[in-house]
């Protein structure tokens, strides 16, 4: 069954840049502390994610991604307007791919040099 | 899941604010130096002015622990002359750049970066910033020293830039900061500079600010005080709708309020009328799609059935090996790359290697057929790692929107080709395609900003500036070394100055300005629909091409916004209230450009400044400074040799001046 029907305006785009999954996050509100832009607000309730007040507003920076001491608990999602077409092509195989696609290959684990 | 929306959906009721609102509030801080803006210069500057022993506050719109545009981390270090492989002066250095920008870069902030960039690197290092390869994954490699472990990039026999392992930087300086007991203000607007009897262009005696988050509004009382805010945005173009704040190079608290602040006290500004090409919010993911230059530099380019693109020398003489794109040409001493210099029309002598200029043509003519890739693959391990797994990994805004999420998507840098934006052919006429086409009216401020001596203080007593406030090209070394020389300046100055009383009217009249737009109703416009008016102003009446008339007619129109739906425009939380005064500053700056580009009567290549009614390019007579400033609100312009700095009463050689002046 759908959801209670209220009258609400279009939502700003992009629409949600920054996701949490609930079942990790603490709601200890880092990345409410080191957002630049204040697109995340502490929510009402306690122990809960942020709210996402102002996703029109976000740099896609990552801050509070990469500040985030939970693994899973937070993730970035870039605008689809620039995501895409975000293309590669695997140069032996000439296969495509895209960010985003239904069905990505395999993460690459490697992490940035360090 | 946690959307407003959701929220609203799932509870039915519409979150309160989540901050205390405190708009009766007024705090007062008295402090000996002030610095505003807490990014990389005004990190370095606090830091640098709290060890001379003075008592400092800095301010910031975000919190300082990660915001301003290095906040998001940082790839490379330039102008790093005096470390232990550079074969480059400060003083070739300085020359070089100088001479790319014809003259119109700030001489002293670029000398100084030369002479301290790697000091204050060393310092960064103390502070926990990696910069060395410890671990020796490039062991070998044809950019690493192998006594220091130090890392170089773009020019490998002449060592003046670095490549570091950034990402943490400004949680570091942040530490730094509190270590040294500066009292931080985070989340708090800057909105003014206080004067001596709150009249223009005399003493700066402190500043105004209020919280965006609770509204509670700050007067700060200076001995010295430091400009290090970030340059003007969001003055040609500005739209949300389409990609948020990820199309831009600054984020949204970017517009140029220093420079507001110090016109509107009496400062003298440079090179206003000065700006460059812009896709509006139409830009691409930055340093994430494929591409040959800045921090991507010397990646091999393939067309879409793999036909490699030609590497060419400054002259044109193809470059028949990979190695070759990190070389001087035999002819040239050394060359430049980087931030600040990308798309810059860099002198002959030390104009690095680039794609093949012809490019433009031979995709018109089908000889390369779009979409073009980059061929990571192609490339050596150690280049393929440093571009992929270092660069992009610690520059800004790479570690978690590139790196990350590629990798996790399954980009592989060792079997994937990276695509290359698909754009009009002429869009590929400049290497960094991340930054989309350009439209002619759609411009941003390049290098205009207020004017310095060789103590990197204004033309106003107790005021001094750091990092992009300063007028010339600048990037994340120059705002560290500038920000670091400006708070030992203003330490110094401060410490042996004394304190001037505030003017209770001035402070009275600028609260007045700052909470009026809470008073209006939600029938009036907001902030975004003024910012996208102000920007149809800039676009038609000051943009790719000007005269005397549309420059009037502009000044004319900005004058009625002032009077009219300036005035009229809601804010309804302190959140809100940040971006309106952003508008107000918008708007100043749009008059400082519209002044300085009436007071240029004629063209210039190296401005991107194109009068219609002085259609003659760079004639000599006007090869000059013309600096404006406000004196009893009135619009002065006077001309300064585009070398004053080596002039009466200043000494002829950039050294004796930096001896002269540096304190060290």
């Amino acid at each position: 069954m759908p959801d209670k029907v209220y009258m609400m305006p279009n939502p700003p785009t992009p629409n949600v840049p920054i996701h949490f999954n609930p079942t990790f996050c603490t709601g200890c509100n880092v990345c409410v502390e080191v957002c630049r832009t204040d697109v995340l607000m502490p929510n009402p309730v306690k122990k809960q994610p942020p709210i996402v007040l102002y996703p029109d507003e976000c740099w896609y920076c990552g801050i509070c991604v990469e500040d985030c001491s939970i693994p899973g608990s937070i993730w970035m999602v870039h605008p689809l307007n620039q995501s895409v077409v975000v293309n590669w092509k695997r140069k032996d195989t000439g296969e495509f791919f895209r960010l985003g696609m239904k069905n990505p290959p395999p993460p690459n684990t490697k992490p940035p040099a360090k | 899941m946690s959307s407003w929306w959701n929220f609203v959906q799932r509870q039915a009721s519409v979150p309160e604010w989540a901050y205390p609102i405190r708009y009766d509030v007024e705090n007062q801080v008295d402090i000996d130096v002030l610095v505003l803006g807490g990014g990389i210069a005004g990190c370095h500057a606090a830091i640098n002015a709290a060890r001379q022993g003075a008592k400092v506050a800095i301010v910031d719109k975000g919190s300082i622990r990660r915001s301003g545009q290095g906040g998001a981390g940082v790839d490379h270090w330039q102008a790093a002359c005096t470390n232990p492989c550079s074969k480059v002066t400060p003083e070739e250095y300085t020359r070089a750049i100088v001479d790319s920008f014809a003259g119109y870069d700030c001489g002293p902030m670029r000398y100084i970066q030369c002479q301290e960039s790697w000091d204050t690197l060393l310092d960064c290092e103390k502070m926990g910033v990696q910069i060395r390869d410890v671990r020796d994954e490039f062991k070998g490699a044809a950019f690493r020293d192998e006594a220091t472990k130090l890392l170089f990039t773009y020019d490998y026999e002449n060592r003046h830039t670095l490549r570091v392992y950034g990402h943490d930087m400004k949680p570091r300086l942040w530490r730094e900061i509190r270590k040294l007991g500066v009292q931080i203000f985070d989340r708090v607007m800057a909105t003014s500079l206080l004067t001596q009897d709150g009249r223009q262009g005399t003493h700066v005696v402190g500043a105004t600010g209020f919280n965006v988050r609770t509204g509670e509004f700050y007067i700060f009382k200076s001995k010295a005080t430091i400009l290090a805010m970030a340059h003007p945005r969001r003055e040609w173009t500005f739209s949300t709708e389409l990609n948020g704040g990820s199309a831009s190079f600054a984020d949204l608290n970017i517009v140029g309020d220093g420079h507001a602040m110090g016109w509107n006290a009496g400062a003298e500004f440079a090179a206003m009328e000065r700006s460059m090409g812009s896709s509006g919010g139409f830009a691409y993911i930055q340093y994430g799609v494929g591409y040959p230059d800045n921090t991507w530099y010397g990646c091999t380019m393939v067309d879409a059935n793999g036909k490699e693109v030609r590497w060419l020398s400054h002259n044109g003489e193809e470059l028949k090996s990979i190695a070759e794109r990190f070389q001087p040409a035999p002819d040239q001493k050394f060359i430049l790359m980087g931030g600040g210099l990308v798309g810059g029309a860099i002198a002959r002598e030390v104009k690095g290697n680039y794609i093949d200029n012809t490019l433009t043509e031979l995709i018109r003519k089908g000889e390369i057929k779009l979409p073009l890739y980059a061929d990571l693959p192609g490339l050596p391990e150690h280049e393929r790692r440093a571009i992929f797994g270092l660069m992009v990994g610690n520059e800004g805004k790479t570690r978690i929107p590139v790196y990350d999420i590629y990798t996790k998507a399954g980009f592989d840098p060792d079997k994937d080709l990276l695509q290359a934006p698909v754009m009009p052919p002429d869009s590929y006429r400049s290497p960094h395609y991340p930054a989309g086409s350009m439209v002619p009216q759609w411009r941003e401020v390049f290098g205009g900003g207020l004017l310095v001596d060789w103590d990197l203080k204004a033309n106003l007593e107790g005021l001094y500036a750091g990092g992009r406030m300063v007028y010339g090209a600048g990037e994340h070394a120059g705002a560290a070394t500038s920000g670091r020389y400006a708070g030992r300046q203003a330490a110094k100055y401060a410490l042996s100055a004394h304190a001037s009383e505030l003017d209770t009217k001035q402070v009275a009249q600028e609260k007045a300005r700052v909470y009026a737009h809470l008073n209006k109703g939600r029938a009036s416009i907001g902030w975004k629909e003024l910012n996208a008016g102000l920007c149809r102003v800039m676009q038609d009446y000051c943009g790719a091409f000007r005269n005397e008339e549309t420059l009037q007619a502009g000044l004319r129109i900005l004058n009625s916004v002032k009077e009219s739906e300036l005035t009229e425009t809601y804010a309804a939380n302190p959140h809100e209230l940040e971006r309106v005064l952003e508008c107000h500053t918008i708007l100043t700056v749009g008059e400082m450009i519209m002044h300085a580009s009436l007071a240029r009567k004629a063209s210039s290549r190296f401005l991107n400044f194109y009068r219609l009614d002085y259609p003659e390019v760079d004639p000599p007579e006007w090869n000059k400074l013309l600096p404006i400033r406000l004196e009893e609100n009135q619009v002065k312009v006077r001309e300064l040799p585009l070398d004053y700095h080596l002039r009466e009463p200043y000494a002829p050689s950039y050294e004796e001046n930096y001896q002269a002046h540096s304190g060290l």
